[in-house]
């Protein structure tokens, strides 16, 4: 990373934060029956894959963990260049499940509230719940984190980057001051 | 930014779009198959040729994004009291569509519909020129098939000469790195093959065994076809996909047919209805396809 960033996690960090967080899950929920992991497009889909690598060795069974792709339900459609959409598949569907929706950084809020447009269409699920690995706040939407791996005050012209070993070759969470 | 033709389209651009219709093929499994990602936005089907399947599918696409349509068919319209292209598409256009999708029997047209409106224009066949969405689903049938289409021996059989959909598929299978042979009589393959990669063989028994793809193509009497064989049961007996044909192809080959089939002459039933037929895959790739090339007309700033 380049000057003018300051790390802010290491990997240990993030490791620490999904396990406390699988633990709350699981103390929430009273154990792990019929909780479905959704990872959202694109770093959240390995945040829900080491999620629930946790969540399988507290409980008595692996936990499925799906990929949401939220780029057809975004509200900046035509604001934008066209979006490049993924893939979306939750194997096991998420009808009476509890849906934990994992993302990498909690802001305006309105990917999770596309997140939520886009579960509805693929089922109904008994609750819904919303893990992050860093909330910086400056919510634009009545919308908040049912799980947070760090709070991090940010000014909102500030930028946050999450690295992570399955997609970036490295772990870490940097905040970067806009020029 | 239009969809006219596929004959400037890379592999790689392909490739591209057809992992976004993958993606929308998803969408079309859901218990709720819509999403809401042309909301708002409308489009103008303008079908100046009868057209029962690709006007379905554009129209399904449309749905399916939460786009609204706007439907028109030449007969019952003005167009049947003698106004003229322009007129026509002026009118349609002073509604207000984000886009246009037209077929049309003038080679051509969709460009000047282009130049005319500024709008996004998808080319939904036409003349004996181009059908670009039908060039693109075909290849993600045989992709899904066999993973790439770099390699494969496609033979398409039949009316080459008039036909928009071998054109586009000649182009999409070439750029995908298909080796691509056209089996036709002579009268029916165009004048030039320039600047088409393809080989050519006088009959379906030179090459038959040697195929991964057989696409045969309708006999299109209406545009002439049938003044370039004797008779049909001499177009049968060198270029029908026979189910005695079918038994020397090997093993993994499929079949496939853009419709509407000629059951007896191209393709027989058997054939059709085969295990290696291809013809409902290629029909539902057909939706997904579209909803990828509207998704990305529109799905972006102005």
């Amino acid at each position: 990373m380049t000057a003018g960033e300051k790390q802010v996690m290491i990997g240990a960090d993030i490791d620490r934060s999904l396990r406390r967080i699988a633990h709350e899950i699981v103390e929430h929920h009273q154990g792990t029956a019929d909780i479905v992991l959704v990872g959202i497009h694109t770093r959240g889909v390995p945040l829900a894959t080491r999620l629930g690598g946790f969540l399988g060795s507290l409980g008595d069974l692996p936990i499925a963990s799906g990929v949401l792709d939220i780029g057809m339900y975004r509200d900046d459609l035509g604001l934008r260049p066209t979006p490049e959409l993924g893939t979306t598949a939750v194997p096991g569907g998420i009808d009476g499940k509890h849906v934990v929706l994992v993302d990498d950084v909690l802001f305006t809020g309105r990917t999770i509230r596309a997140a939520l447009d886009a579960l509805s269409d693929l089922g109904r699920p008994s609750s819904v719940q919303l893990a992050v690995l860093v909330d910086r706040g400056h919510r634009q939407l009545p919308i908040r984190a049912d799980y947070v791996g760090k709070n991090l005050p940010t000014a909102a012209a500030e930028r946050v980057t999450v690295h992570l070993e399955e997609i970036d070759s490295d772990d870490g969470v940097w905040i970067e001051a806009s020029i | 930014m239009s969809l006219l033709t596929l004959d400037n389209w890379t592999g790689d651009q392909i490739n591209e779009l057809l992992d976004s219709a993958q993606n929308f093929l998803e969408v079309l499994d859901r218990p709720i198959p819509k999403v809401p990602a042309l909301r708002g936005k409308t489009v103008a089907m303008m079908f100046f040729e009868p057209s029962t399947r690709t006007k379905l599918s554009f129209d399904r696409a449309a749905k399916a994004l939460s786009a609204d349509t706007l439907s028109f068919s030449p007969s019952g319209s003005s167009v049947s009291k003698g106004e003229s292209l322009k007129d026509t598409v002026q009118t349609v256009l002073a509604m207000g569509p984000d886009a246009m999708v037209i077929r049309h029997k003038a080679t051509g047209a969709p460009w000047r519909v282009a130049d005319w409106t500024g709008v996004p224009v998808v080319n939904a066949g036409d003349g004996a020129h181009q059908h670009p969405t039908q060039g693109l689903l075909d290849s993600l049938a045989i992709r899904q098939r066999f993973g790439t289409l770099a390699g494969l021996h496609i033979g398409i059989i039949g009316d080459i000469r008039h036909s928009r959909v071998a054109r586009s598929d000649i182009d999409a299978f070439t750029a995908l790195g298909a080796k691509v042979t056209l089996i036709a009589p002579r009268t029916l393959l165009p004048p030039s093959l320039d600047p088409w990669t393809v080989s050519i063989a006088p009959n379906l028994d030179e090459v038959i065994e040697d195929l991964d793809v057989v696409y045969t193509l309708r006999i299109q009497r209406e545009r002439g076809a049938g003044s370039g064989f004797p008779s049909i049961a001499e177009y049968v007996k060198r270029f029908g996909m026979t189910s005695a044909r079918a038994k020397r192809l090997k093993p993994e080959t499929v079949v496939l047919h853009p419709g509407p089939m000629n059951r007896g002459v191209e393709i027989s039933a058997s054939v059709a209805d085969g295990p290696r037929s291809l013809v409902t895959t290629q029909v539902r790739n057909g939706v997904a396809v579209r909803m990828a090339v509207l998704f990305s007309l529109l799905g972006g700033e102005k």
